[in-house]
């Protein structure tokens, strides 16, 4: 495997004084795509806002590409990271707009080939005059995902993205996700409670639990055998909160 | 009743013949409730962009009441207070703004102000709460994202700004005891339909009654085109 793009030492996030993210150690790897899963207030999504620079660590060290992640740091880097929320909100604009945002934060014009090849791989031809705002939950789900695709990030970081979708829908996300990560080695960290997506897609996968980082390694070895018995438990889908 | 017609034919003469008291009057009125209005929105809404943005408001709950509580005012009050810091012995008298346009602006400003803070911060407030976030998240500056909130609410804003509008244009208290309406001076719409009406000239009163309305109407009119354009989107 590559070199890290980030690493965390002893990082720890605190919210009112409580402690929800304890994590000693963890490297997420150039180009490879990481699950994370884990019951519900482990801490993960608390983790993607880390990842994104969206909230400095209480304590501990976050470096991403070698450079210590702050809130001063430069915008260029930050802009290498995207993320799909658990809840995609919209801007009251059309799908289009909302395609060509991040264009616009970044000073560029999308092009139009690119903006209808996207709108073609999502299966939102049909729709892109159409106010974002009013889209049905699978259809913002698509669009966050494209929206966050179409800057061509070097980290795609993803909130439980496949929560609201239909089975196709989830087949189709799931392609464009893994065809980034082989085309463009887009690094991913994949967020979710289907261990069976996790299986899908990622090379390596993580428990958190607590706020804790309980194990980490490949994915195959992750479901056939797992180190720690919570994992085991996890996997069967009889993980006692 | 006849009377009354009568006047009503001789108002729409007026307006039509342009007659020339009645055309600085209006200019006045909208020079001085323009740049008032342009004032409020200047302060006024990044103050209240900065207290719906803010997750802690600055001495927690105060402020908001405040602003609430300014919304509010009744506008001869502010005039009060205007006429008393620009008076002779007031702390601002020596600029002698007194019975100018200049105090007329100041006073509508105050009066605007609060209008504009509060439904800002209102229409901020209306926003996904988690919409920042994701906007910052595709690459926004602070800078970017305040003026994405902004658009954001722009419904809200226009709102804003058509109430302040409609607010201080038809306000006589303030703009009477601080402009003290002189004939070409500082007499505008809500001032000279007082005078007008309590020396009989009902025509002149009346044509000026209509072109306030008038442009009240023309205030909410173009709010709610851009309401019915905002909801089809
Ligand atoms: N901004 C915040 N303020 C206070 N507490 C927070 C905040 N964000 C998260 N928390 C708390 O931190 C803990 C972890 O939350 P987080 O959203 O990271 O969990 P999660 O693993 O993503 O859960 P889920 O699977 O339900 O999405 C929870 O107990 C939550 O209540
Ligand atoms: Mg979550």
């Amino acid at each position: 495997m590559g070199q890290a793009i980030y690493a965390l030492e002893n990082v720890q996030q605190n919210y009112d004084g409580r402690c929800v993210l304890d994590i000693e150690s963890l490297s997420v790897m150039q180009g490879e795509v990481l699950a994370i899963v884990g019951p519900s207030g482990a801490g993960k999504s608390t983790l993607l806002r880390l990842l994104n620079f969206l909230e400095a660590p209480f304590s501990g060290s976050l470096t991403f590409d070698g450079e210590t992640a702050s809130a001063e740091m430069d915008i260029e880097q930050r802009r290498r990271v995207t993320m799909v929320f658990q809840h995609p909100v919209m801007l009251k604009r059309s799908l289009d707009a909302n395609l060509h945002f991040g264009f616009a934060l970044r000073g560029e014009k999308l092009s139009e080939e690119l903006r209808a090849e996207w709108l073609q791989r999502l299966g939102l031809m049909g729709l892109r005059t159409q106010a974002a705002n009013k889209l049905s939950a699978g259809e913002m789900q698509r669009v966050a995902l494209a929206r966050a695709l179409i800057v061509e990030p070097d980290v795609l970081l993803l909130d439980e993205p496949t929560a609201n979708l239909d089975p196709a829908n989830v087949a189709l996300m799931e392609k464009i996700v893994r065809e980034e990560n082989e085309k463009n080695h887009t690094t991913i960290v994949l967020v979710t409670h289907n261990v069976f997506q996790a299986r899908r897609l990622a090379q390596r996968t993580a428990l958190l639990i607590d706020g804790k980082l309980i194990e980490i390694t490949d994915t195959e070895q992750f479901f056939e055998q797992p180190e720690t018995e919570q994992t085991a438990a996890f996997v069967r889908g009889e993980f006692i909160y | 009743m006849e009377v009354l017609f009568e006047a009503l034919l001789d108002a729409f003469g007026l307006i039509i013949d342009l007659d020339p008291e009645l055309r600085a009057i209006v200019g006045l009125t909208l020079r001085v409730t323009g740049i008032g209005l342009v004032l409020a929105m200047v302060l006024g809404i990044p103050i209240g962009v900065g207290l719906g943005l803010s997750k802690r408001i600055p001495a927690a709950g105060c402020v908001v009441p405040l602003i609430y509580t300014g919304m509010g005012l009744p506008p001869v009050v502010v005039g009060l207070f205007v006429y008393l810091f620009l008076s002779n012995q007031g702390p601002l008298g020596d600029f002698r703004w007194l019975f100018t346009p200049t105090a007329m602006i100041i006073a509508q400003t105050i009066i605007a102000l609060p209008l504009v803070i509060g439904l800002t911060l209102t229409a901020i407030q209306s926003i996904d709460p988690m919409l920042p976030l994701q906007v910052r998240a595709l690459g926004a500056t602070r800078g970017q994202l305040a003026w994405t909130m902004l658009a954001e609410a722009r419904l809200g804003l226009f709102a804003a700004i058509v109430a302040a509008f409609g607010s201080i244009i038809s306000e006589v208290g303030a703009v009477m005891l601080v402009g003290g309406n002189i004939a070409g001076e500082t007499r505008v719409l809500t001032t000279a339909i007082v005078l007008e009406t309590r020396k009989g000239n009902i025509s002149l009163a009346l044509a000026l009654g209509l072109i306030l309305l008038g442009l009240a109407f023309l205030a909410n009119l173009v709010m709610y085109r851009l309401q019915v354009q905002g909801a089809s989107k």
